[in-house]
């Protein structure tokens, strides 16, 4: 394994850069970063509908949130791979179709968890806000969102988890991620499969693996100091 | 752009396409099914287990196979692991189904990993009291989970498991990466073969949602009429 790791480990890591288009491992964590950052203000206003008092904003957007979550991730590319380039009217590169699709799927599965942090306030924060003169918005965003933000952090560690186990399905749409090039070594040296894709899953363990110790260890860590308080 | 024309997907060669990948990823998703289950409920109780090495087999298989996404087990059950068969083996299996054979096995050690976890703390729901009072009673280990802490601990667990089904019956569609002619797979053969992608992927997101509804509908009605009976 380890003359793989000499001859195609940059290769695996960076992709052809800089003599060609980036890819590899860091395009993977490029990928899923981007698409939990620009998924989060998707989430918030979702979540915001979803527990809006008014029926014209919760209603589409709860049943859009039923469809989603009903959907797989793959549909949702195809749609995304398929859709784009109708609507924008110009070629959309892979990178691009994998975020939107990413950025939408992940933005109703975080809607979800911030709706669970807003509602997992007290209701005297919101009323004792509003009673001090502040809006909904500036409530929302001054008091309760970033408390809320503060109890939800071990769920979105969580969600970065699947979200670069998500980017893994980039390779159908042959997005040069970690599995793609994966593939591609393997088509370089087809008598070694079985050292590339265990590699391949190692890879995502020790990514994913610390990551979700890191959240265990937040949730303990937030729950003690939010005793003490 | 053509116009919208469902006519095309809902009869004729191309229907059937469809049904057949919709009827297959069904199958896919029952098989796994049938088959996670026992294995889940094995590891959730070796989780429990007295004896440290049992626990330590159940942690290590969960944290490892969860922290891999199901394509990177699917490439692995289709490239990698017919390599160590013996040829004769090997050529026998690639005459038959292999691609199928890869997607459920890889379906059935991602799905019962979570599976596992979520029958565990059912388990652990439980009081302990249970388990001492089977044991004093002159039960064994494997009796009293199986007579006293499995049944009492359903209420709790069947809610998300039938989550986990549900997301088993999503998980199926990346079957397709390795070739299995489920919905996912027929679905982007149709498109390819039509120009007609909108209405093929239009039904085949139907068909997908529309299971999902069914699933979510049975976990809402079970919740009604089992609900948690709080001790």
């Amino acid at each position: 394994m380890l003359d793989i790791i000499q001859t195609y480990g940059l290769y695996y890591l960076i992709g052809q850069y800089p003599n060609g288009p980036l890819g590899g491992l860091l395009m993977t964590l490029i990928l899923a970063a981007s698409a939990l950052v620009l998924a989060f203000p998707v989430g918030v206003v979702l979540a915001l509908c979803r527990i809006s008092p008014f029926a014209i904003l919760r209603v589409p957007v709860t049943g859009m949130v039923y469809v989603l979550r009903g959907t797989p991730l793959l549909m949702v590319i195809f749609w995304a791979y398929f859709l784009l380039p109708t609507l924008t009217g110009q070629r959309t590169d892979q990178f691009g179709t994998m975020l939107v699709a990413l950025v939408i799927f992940d933005g109703v599965y975080l809607a979800e968890i911030i709706r669970a942090g807003i509602l997992g306030l007290p209701r005297g924060q919101m009323e004792s806000s509003r009673s001090l003169g502040f809006s909904y918005l500036s409530t929302m965003l001054l008091v309760i969102l970033p408390q809320a933000f503060r109890n939800m952090l071990p769920s979105l560690v969580n969600q970065f988890v699947s979200t670069i186990k998500e980017t893994s399905l980039g390779y159908i749409i042959s997005l040069s991620e970690v599995s793609f090039v994966a593939s591609q070594i393997s088509a370089q040296l087809p008598t070694k499969p079985i050292e590339i894709y265990a590699l391949l899953g190692l890879t995502y363990f020790v990514m994913c693996f610390s990551l979700s110790r890191f959240a265990y260890w937040l949730e303990k860590h937030l729950a003690v100091r939010s005793a003490k308080v | 752009m053509n116009t919208f024309d469902l006519s095309v997907v809902l009869s004729g060669q191309y229907h059937e396409w469809l049904v057949s990948g919709f009827l297959l990823s069904i199958q896919l998703a029952l098989i796994t099914l049938v088959i996670a289950l026992p294995l889940a409920i094995v590891l959730a109780v070796l989780r429990l287990a007295p004896y440290a090495p049992l626990r330590g087999i159940s942690i290590i298989y969960v944290e490892a196979i969860r922290n891999v996404p199901l394509l990177a087990h699917m490439l692995f059950w289709y490239f990698g692991a017919p390599e160590l068969l013996p040829a004769g083996i090997k050529a026998w299996i690639y005459q038959h189904n292999i691609e199928a054979v890869s997607a459920v096995i890889a379906l059935v050690l991602y799905t019962a990993a979570y599976m596992a976890e979520d029958i565990r703390s059912g388990l652990r729901a439980i009081p302990k009291e249970q388990m001492e009072a089977g044991r004093t009673l002159g039960f064994g280990f494997i009796s009293t989970m199986r007579l006293v802490i499995l049944p009492q601990s359903l209420r709790v667990t069947v809610p998300p498991l039938i989550s986990q089904t549900l997301n088993l019956w999503k998980n199926t569609s990346i079957a397709m990466v390795i070739g299995v002619a489920e919905m996912m797979y027929q679905a982007q053969q149709v498109e390819s073969a039509t120009f007609r992608g909108f209405e093929s992927f239009a039904v085949t997101t139907a068909g997908y949602v529309s299971v999902s509804i069914v699933i979510t509908l049975l976990s809402s009605w079970y919740q009604q009429r089992y609900p948690v009976r709080s001790a």
